[in-house]
C-alpha cells in the first residue's frame, strides 16, 4: 500500500531531536502497550500486525506516537482474531518465549534467480496490500550483494494467505541512483525475488 | 463491580491513550488472554535487561578478540548468540563494521524495525518520521544532527531494514585505549553508536 507509513526520502518533519539518554518507556502506558502486543497469544503474523499498523489514516499516523500505532493495530487484529486462552503467557514464560531462537528462512524449490554482483531493477508496482517495497526505490536499479535464503513472504503472509517463501537479497543502490547525489554514498535494501526483475 | 476512591483518582489523571489501554488491558484480562503480572516481567525484562549494554559487550568483544569478530562477520546470529543474546527480533542477525572508508548507518523507513537482543526497544527518534525520512535521502545532514562529521572520503552506507534480517554497527574503536579491559570498552559503546548515529566514545 502506498501508505503514510512508508516515509523514505520524505521532506519537510523537522529536526530530529534525539536526546542522548531517555526511558525505555516515556510513560507508564506505554510499557502496558507493548508487553500487551508481546503477550497477547494470536494466531497472527507479524506481517499481519504490521499491516494493521499501517492501516492507520494518515493523519493520525502522523500526529500519533509508536505505541498509539501499535494499539490500533492491535485493537483491529483483535477485531478478525481469537485469542488461545490456554496459551496465555504466564510469568516464567516470558524470558524463554524471548529469547526463543527462531527463523523466518523456509525450505523453497525453485532456484535464486539472481546471483550476487547481478544488476536488479525493482518492479514500478503499486499493490493495494501490505508490501516491503518502499517507493523511494520502485523502478530503480542496484546490484545483488547477499543472498539470504528464502523468507517468509510479507506480501502474501500479511494477507493470511500463507508464508509463500521468496528468495531474499540484499541489493546495494547508489545515492546517485536513488537520489542524484553526486557523491559515492549507498542504501542497502532487503528485497524479496518477486520485487525484482532483471536488469 | 467493586470501585473505591483510589482507583478513581488514578483515572482522573490518566490521558484519554492511557484509559484506552487500560480498557484493553481489562478486557483481555478478564477473558483470560494475558497474565498482568506476565506484562510486569516484559516490561521490567525491556527496561532492565534487554538493552543496548548487550550490544555494548558484542562491540568490546569484537574490538579485543579478533577471531571473534571474524565470527561476527561471517556469522553474526552465532556469534552473537554465543554471549547469550538471541530471540525476538534478532531471528537473522549481520554486523556491519565501520571503516575509515565506510560508515554504516541504519534505519527502518517502513516501520520500527531494530535488533532488540542487542539494542533493547528503539528509542523514540528512531521510530519517528524525522528519522525514518531523512535517513535514507540525506544521511550526512541527519549524522550532522547527532554532531558527526565524516571526511568525504569516508562513504556513507545507509540500511533500510525492510525484512527480519537485523543489523548491528560495530563502531570504530576510539583512538588512545590500548590500555582498556573489555568491561571498560563496553562502556565507550554508546546505543546511538550501534545504530551508526554517533561515534563510539562518551556522550555528552
Amino acid at each position: 500500500m502506498n501508505g503514510v507509513h512508508d516515509l523514505g526520502g520524505m521532506m519537510g518533519f523537522g529536526p530530529i531531536a534525539a536526546p542522548a539518554v531517555e526511558p525505555v518507556f516515556h510513560e507508564k502506558w506505554e510499557g502496558r502497550m507493548a508487553a500487551l502486543v508481546m503477550a497477547v497469544p494470536g494466531d497472527w503474523s507479524i506481517d499481519e500486525d504490521r499491516a494493521a499498523c499501517e492501516s492507520m489514516h494518515p493523519a493520525k499516523y502522523l500526529k500519533t506516537s509508536y505505541y498509539e500505532h501499535w494499539l490500533h493495530g492491535l485493537e483491529l487484529l483483535l477485531k478478525k482474531h481469537t485469542p488461545d486462552s490456554a496459551s496465555a503467557m504466564r510469568p516464567a514464560d516470558i524470558w524463554p518465549a524471548l529469547t526463543a531462537r527462531r527463523s523466518y528462512v523456509r525450505d523453497i524449490e525453485t532456484p535464486a534467480a539472481f546471483a550476487v554482483g547481478q544488476n536488479v531493477r525493482v518492479k514500478v508496482m503499486h499493490p493495494a496490500g501490505h508490501t516491503r517495497a518502499p517507493r523511494y526505490v520502485r523502478g530503480h536499479t542496484g546490484e545483488v550483494v547477499r543472498l539470504h535464503g528464502a523468507h517468509v513472504f510479507p506480501d502474501s503472509n500479511a494477507l493470511g494467505r500463507g508464508e509463500n517463501p521468496q528468495w531474499l537479497y540484499t541489493v546495494r543502490f547508489t545515492a546517485k541512483e536513488l537520489w542524484g547525489r553526486a557523491n559515492d554514498d549507498t542504501v542497502m535494501l532487503d528485497l524479496w525475488e518477486p520485487y525484482l526483475e532483471p536488469a | 463491580m467493586p470501585h473505591d476512591g483510589h482507583d478513581h483518582d488514578d483515572h482522573s489523571e490518566l490521558s484519554p491513550i492511557a484509559l484506552r489501554v487500560r480498557a484493553l488491558e481489562s478486557l483481555l484480562v478478564e477473558k483470560g488472554y494475558v497474565d498482568p503480572a506476565a506484562l510486569d516481567v516484559l516490561i521490567d525484562t525491556y527496561e532492565t535487561k534487554i538493552g543496548p549494554r548487550n550490544g555494548a559487550k558484542v562491540v568490546a568483544r569484537a574490538w579485543t578478540d579478533p577471531a571473534y569478530a571474524k565470527w561476527l562477520k561471517e556469522d553474526a546470529t552465532a556469534a552473537i548468540e554465543s554471549l547469550g543474546y538471541t530471540g525476538r527480533q534478532g531471528e537473522h542477525m549481520v554486523a556491519l563494521f565501520n571503516t575509515p572508508e565506510i560508515h554504516n548507518m541504519v534505519v527502518c523507513t517502513l516501520c520500527s524495525c531494530y535488533p532488540w537482543p542487542v539494542l533493547g526497544l528503539p528509542p523514540v527518534w528512531y521510530k519517528s518520521p524525522p528519522y525514518r525520512s531523512r535517513a535514507v535521502i540525506d544521511p550526512r545532514g541527519v549524522l550532522a544532527e547527532f554532531g558527526v562529521t565524516l571526511p568525504e572520503t569516508t562513504k556513507v552506507s545507509v540500511w533500510d531494514s525492510t525484512a527480519e534480517i537485523r543489523y548491528l554497527v560495530i563502531p570504530m574503536r576510539p583512538a588512545n585505549t590500548e590500555g582498556l579491559s573489555e568491561d571498560e570498552l563496553a562502556g565507550l559503546v554508546n546505543r546511538d553508536s550501534m545504530i551508526g548515529t554517533r561515534l563510539a566514545g562518551k556522550v555528552a
